[in-house]
């Protein structure tokens, strides 16, 4: 709770609405203790008095009676309204809404035909029919308010129940012996809670107008009585001639429906954990770069080369070091895999590359990455785009997400070559057609008209790769580009890779976690944990005769298809989260082979030959 | 020779699909096909099978979540109604494949755990207390962590939960739906060494679901092996993957990335598997198999054994 | 798509129906009969009686109901007693004056809503982003008809650059420029708040496609940055867009009644606040029923619009 308090009121725009509305509501909760004239009394030999006039700090209305009394509590009126309209609506429109997204099925149908009638209503509509039934009247424009309310309530609990109760923590309730009752009271309204205080202090402002928009009307408040709302209808007639009887409510309502809108957008933020996070921030077009030290100056070796790269996210105060120095290369013709947990900043330094590192929070602290003999970190957009997918191409992991869903797959390929190559759309097409038959798409001809979602898992990873192909890219970075698939067609797309690859002396990096991946694919091989590049070497090698204990130990946990049933050696502990690493080796905690000078200091990359290891116990000396 | 743990007989599910204002209802889309085994008591049995094989369909039958279209599930001698999870709750038990997804964000562990305790076995406090500590214990998990949410914890750590959880209803049986699927190499080793431990100390049968071969065979004393919703292959962990009779299981097995093997894309005509709204008439595998003849596509082949302890559906199993 | 769109009409016919039935059985709450209210003072037991018959109003609510439909399905919505005249007559001449202030409106909104938000995720935390941010704030939090007023006060009271109400200039006018000379203060009033409304979601709308995983995949095929955002994010980000347009052309026809209020523009909403004061009952159903069902086939327009840019909405 005071985490969230915090929370909301670091947000300056919200604490702003809270102490504008908290002077509001402090102003009209004593308004009784005021020495203020009668609202009510009449007096019209000073009728239209102007502001600041003796005994009447704001004037008076047409017939006289003191404004600043008839705003306060006019004031009073209207908020007790809105927010009353705001309860009920809540109340109700959730309660529907949870019984209709947690049953599902039938009553579900049934409640929502109900609601989708009502929302087919423009809500004024239903709110004037439902004052032409119970006649004009501040209690019937609440009711009317709230009733018109409800739908909106319950559509939007109902869709968050929906993705709630299909979550499997409902089931093992369900599985611990629970009821549907406790089910909802003490598993759904928990998480349901935050959604409908979100809705509630952004739509109540909302609420507060549309009462004040039925007394306007006259169908509110009736004389003498008034709430905001009828004493702008009233002083509408007096708008040329007294403009301040309309200005003074009129203001009052700007302002308490702005400090409203001010402080629920406020909680929304605070109550949302997408936004909590900063995750909503849009990623720039490539990112950030911020090198404290020059770049390295080594020349360049191989088709791309990372020299001493660093990636880091910001989140806030925290640094994570997602990739902390990585030197790596690879040649014309070669494949590299690189391989790592979870976090172990595999992606990132793949995304690295080519500016793709989400940013913010992604930046690129330190090191170079050099193309063509030119360091493609310090590039200028403009030359960086020009490279991307025409140089250096990537593929990516879940082919459904990483397509465009709403063009045709043959448009997004005559994209991918249009925009670094002026050619015709006939010719581009043709392109497109020959990369589908290359990755053996079936039907090629037919399928370039396809959207994504009409194909199936295996063919779009097949059209992922078509793009990257497009343009006879020099590098391409393949992050985990099977990771999503089934195992039969796994194996069919790595066989592609490895043949075009062949056929065409394509420099690939191969990004993933699997160990038989790497085997059959890869020529060498790079281990990275936290961050860091713990061994490298040709493939054989290092499954051969590992030298890192990671890596020794990683391997020996997996288990390969036909030995059978047995124990596996497990690796203890955790991976550390990267914003607080430990000095020198970030693997020492969970090493059994670890001795005091392993966390000492920094450990250096040992090289011998094609092998690397960064361990000073070793498992195996390097040749 | 003792009553098996699980019985299943004859059990489908059939999803009705909406019926369309001016014609009879389709005929739904059969997620599990009618499918019949037993799990002899303390085994654990391997479920394999890609996306789309019905096996998450199958284990929420098996739990109680989802009332079968035809057939029976029995536990020993008692027979629960089926769709009726509290029934199920004390005989069998499901861990799941995301461990953070399935602990309620909002509540801390001490109230996950005490839910099963309460509702099943209405256990007051100190009783409660007593008992989670003796599980916490078992799964090494410390129990400072029982104060503490979710959403504090790793995968591993959520999925000793998730499993301490289904341990708390002192189950039989424990589902486990691919789960460690969601975890990383490291992590994973562990958690299935704890399972290992777990089912020697409690005398527990497992059904354990998984995609990954690897991992199903050793972990498993039998598999099962389904596509598109069948079982087309039932045989000993040992030999299923080394002497498969089924193509399936075969291609299965060619699939699987083995270090040291060549990279050649395994035999087989495609990758689609059939359309679930209007199933071909024969082998659901027919339209892939290297093997398929006239007979395949016109007729089911039925489960029969073929050698020791194993059986397949298939009208031209491999021969040894 | 002919086939969709007809699958659409199909599934409006119920929810026509039920739109019938909720005005029906909320007019069915009026407490007293309409008849003591439209006799008012010459309401001697005889009259009520014969006026009750007249209006069909002796039969059971049910039998009421399907009169009363069959009767609307004829063209004959009845006859408004404040008015003299037939009640469908009325409700055409009022719609087109809301017609075109709400149509004018809803374009404008629509435009510059879609305009603001996109221009705001683009330049994330940029002075245009902050500047539209904060107007959007003013916009959404300002009464329709404060506003409406306060334009008076300033364009017609002061500057005296537009005329201060009415749809035409009483003595001549009438024609076009005349029209939009009236049109101008009305429809910005009205526009203001759905502007608002629709710049936020489109803002955000963008800023969460902007995260997805295939910009990133445009981005790496080299896709320009200017394409990225105006051409892959936009495009995607409609789909998300859309649906709120529709649901804020009903904000906008609702705002229309205080807008119509404020500035004596001869629209229908004003004739249903008329009609309510009046408790001229059968002009209060009859104009409710027919918005309802307009309102309901302009969202069909809209869902037709949406499949068009979005493949994956079955056809």
């Amino acid at each position: 709770m005071t985490a969230f308090l915090k929370l909301l009121f670091r947000n300056r725009l919200a604490a702003l609405g809270a102490v504008v509305l908290g002077l509001i509501l402090v102003l009209v909760i004593i308004t009784p203790l005021l020495p203020l004239a009668d609202p009510n009394v009449t007096s019209t030999g000073d009728r239209f008095a102007r502001p600041f006039t003796q005994g009447h700090l704001l004037g008076t209305d047409h017939l006289g009676r003191d404004l600043l009394s008839r705003l306060l509590y006019g004031t009073r009126l209207s908020l007790a309204v809105g927010i009353a309209a705001a309860v009920i609506a809540a109340t109700i429109g959730s309660a529907i809404g949870i019984i209709a997204g947690y049953f599902g099925g039938r009553t579900d149908n049934l409640i929502m035909r109900g609601v989708d009638m009502l929302m087919a209503f423009p809500y004024i509509l239903l709110a004037l029919a439902i004052v032409a039934a119970l006649g004009p009247g501040l209690m019937n424009a609440l009711v009317a308010v709230a009733a018109v309310n409800i739908p909106f309530f319950a559509r939007n609990i109902r869709g968050i129940t929906v993705s709630l109760a299909g979550r499997e923590f409902i089931d093992a309730a369900r599985l611990a012996g629970k009821g549907h009752v406790r089910i909802i009271l003490t598993e759904l309204l928990p998480n349901v809670l935050p959604v409908i205080i979100i809705a509630m202090s952004t739509t109540v402002g909302w609420m507060i107008l549309e009462t004040a928009g039925l007394s306007f009307l006259g169908l509110g408040s009736q004389p003498p009585q008034a709430d905001l709302g009828s004493m702008l209808g009233e002083a509408r007639a007096a708008l040329i001639t007294a403009p301040h009887t309309s200005v003074v409510p009129g203001i009052m309502i700007f302002f308490i429906v702005m400090s409203v809108n001010l402080l629920g957008d406020g909680v929304r933020d605070a109550l949302d954990p997408r936004l909590k996070s900063g995750a909503l921030s849009r990623p720039r077009a490539t990112t950030r770069v911020d090198r404290k030290d020059p770049a390295p100056t080594r020349p360049q070796q191989g088709a791309l080369d990372l020299q001493d790269l660093e990636t880091q996210f910001h989140v806030g105060a925290r640094v994570y070091r997602a990739v902390g120095g990585v030197s790596i290369n690879v040649a014309p013709g070669e494949c590299l895999g690189i391989i790592g947990e979870s976090g172990s900043g595999k992606s990132v330094t793949a995304l690295s590359v080519m500016g793709l590192v989400a940013s913010p929070p992604g930046v690129i602290t330190a090191g170079a990455v050099k193309f063509e003999g030119e360091d493609l970190l310090s590039a200028r957009y403009e030359a960086l785009r020009r490279k991307r997918g025409d140089k250096v191409a990537y593929i990516f992991q879940d082919p459904l997400a990483t397509l465009h869903p709403l063009y045709k797959v043959g448009d997004q390929m005559i994209e991918a070559i249009q925009v670094h190559h002026k050619v015709p759309r006939s010719q581009a097409r043709a392109r497109a057609l020959d990369l589908f038959n290359a990755v053996r798409i079936p039907n090629a001809e037919s399928r370039l008209d396809n959207y994504p979602h009409e194909m199936s898992g295996g063919m779009r990873q097949r059209v992922g790769i078509a793009m990257a192909m497009v343009n006879d890219p020099e590098v391409i970075i393949a992050d985990e580009p099977t990771t999503a698939l089934d195992v039969t067609v796994q194996a069919q797309i790595l066989a592609l890779l490895d043949d075009l690859r062949r056929e065409r002396g394509l420099a690939i990096i191969f990004i993933t976690h699997d160990f038989g991946v790497v085997a059959q694919l890869c020529d060498r091989v790079a281990v990275m944990y936290a961050g860091r590049i713990v061994e490298e070497g040709p493939t054989q090698a290092v499954l051969d005769a590992p030298a890192h204990p990671y890596t020794k130990r990683l391997i020996a946990c997996v288990p390969e298809l036909g030995g059978g049933r047995r124990r596996l050696e497990a690796i203890p502990g955790l991976p550390p989260v990267v914003d607080k690493l430990p000095a020198g080796c970030a693997f020492a905690p969970r090493c059994t082979k670890a001795a005091a000078d392993c966390q000492r200091g920094e450990i250096g990359l040992d090289r011998q030959g094609s092998r690397a290891v960064r361990c000073i116990h070793p498992e195996e000396a390097l040749a | 020779m003792t009553a098996p743990a699980l019985r299943l007989t004859d059990l489908s599910k059939t999803f009705p699909l909406a019926k369309p204002l001016f014609a009879p209802a389709p005929p739904g889309v059969r997620a599990v096909r009618t499918m019949s085994f037993e799990v002899p008591k303390g085994e654990t049995l391997g479920i394999v099978g890609e996306s789309g094989c019905g096996k998450s369909t199958l284990a929420r039958m098996l739990v109680g979540l989802l009332a079968p279209t035809t057939g029976t599930i029995e536990f020993g001698e008692a027979a629960p109604s089926p769709g009726d999870p509290a029934a199920f709750c004390k005989l069998i038990q499901y861990v799941f494949q995301d461990p953070i997804s399935s602990l309620n964000p909002r509540k801390t562990i001490r109230q996950i755990m005490d839910a099963p305790l309460k509702q099943l076995y209405g256990m007051d406090r100190a009783e409660r207390d007593k008992r989670v500590a003796e599980i916490f214990a078992s799964v090494n998990l410390r129990e400072e962590f029982l104060d503490r949410y979710p959403h504090e914890f790793s995968g591993g750590q959520a999925q000793r939960i998730g499993i301490a959880r289904a341990l708390a209803a002192s189950p039989e049986i424990i589902v486990l739906d691919e789960p460690v699927s969601a975890l990383d190499v490291s992590v994973q080793a562990q958690v299935l060494n704890l399972l290992a431990d777990l089912r020697r100390t409690f005398g527990l049968t497992y059904l354990f679901i998984s995609h990954d071969l690897a991992v199903v065979e050793a972990v498993s004393d039998r598999v099962v092996v389904l596509y598109f919703g069948a079982v087309v292959e039932i045989g000993r962990a040992e030999t299923i993957f080394n002497a498969p009779k089924h193509p399936y299981t075969k291609l299965l097995a060619d699939s699987a990335p083995v270090v040291g093997r060549p990279l050649t894309a395994p035999e087989q005509k495609g990758t689609e598997l059939p359309d679930p709204l209007n199933p071909p008439p024969g082998c659901a595998f027919a339209g892939r198999c290297p093997r398929a003849t006239d007979i395949c596509r016109t007729e089911d082949p039925a489960l029969r054994p073929m050698g020791d302890d194993q059986l397949a559906a298939c009208h031209h199993p491999i021969e040894d | 798509m002919g086939a969709y769109i007809l699958k659409r009409l199909i599934s409006a016919i119920p929810v026509l129906l039920g739109i019938t039935v909720i005005v029906f059985l909320i007019m069915a709450m009026i407490p007293g009969d309409p008849a003591t209210a439209i006799l008012g003072s010459y309401a001697t037991p005889d009259n009520v009686e014969k006026l009750n018959r007249d209006l069909g109003l002796d039969k059971p609510l049910v039998q009421r109901y399907f009169i009363w439909l069959g009767n609307m399905l004829t063209g004959d919505f009845g006859r408004s007693f404040s008015l003299n005249r037939p009640v469908l007559d009325e409700i055409l001449d009022r719609f087109q004056a809301t017609l075109i202030l709400a149509g004018v409106s809803f374009v404008l909104c629509s435009i510059l809503g879609i305009l603001a938000g996109v221009v705001s995720a683009a330049r994330q935390y940029g002075f245009a982003d902050k500047a539209i941010t904060f107007t959007v704030l003013i916009g959404i939090s300002i009464p329709s008809f404060f506003l409406g007023m306060m334009m008076i006060l300033l364009f017609a009271v002061n500057l005296r650059w537009l005329p201060v109400s009415g749809m035409y200039a009483i003595y001549g006018g009438g024609d076009l420029p005349d029209l939009i000379n009236h049109l101008i203060m009305p429809a910005l009033a009205l526009a203001a708040v759905a502007t608002g409304v629709i710049a936020r979601l489109s803002r955000s709308a963008m800023l969460e496609v902007l995260r997805q995983d295939f910009i990133r995949t445009a981005r790496a095929k080299g896709v320009p940055e200017r394409r990225v955002i105006y051409g892959h994010a936009l495009r995607a980000a409609m789909v998300s867009i859309i649906p709120v347009l529709g649901i804020q052309a009903g904000f906008v026809l609702s705002g229309a009644v205080y807008i119509e209020m404020v500035f004596q523009w001869p629209g229908i909403g004003r004739m249903l606040v008329d009609a309510i004061l009046k408790r001229d009952i059968l002009l209060v159903q009859g104009g409710v029923v027919f918005v309802a069902a307009a309102y309901v086939m302009f969202n069909i327009a809209v869902d037709v619009a949406q499949s068009v840019l979005d493949p994956r909405i079955k056809t």
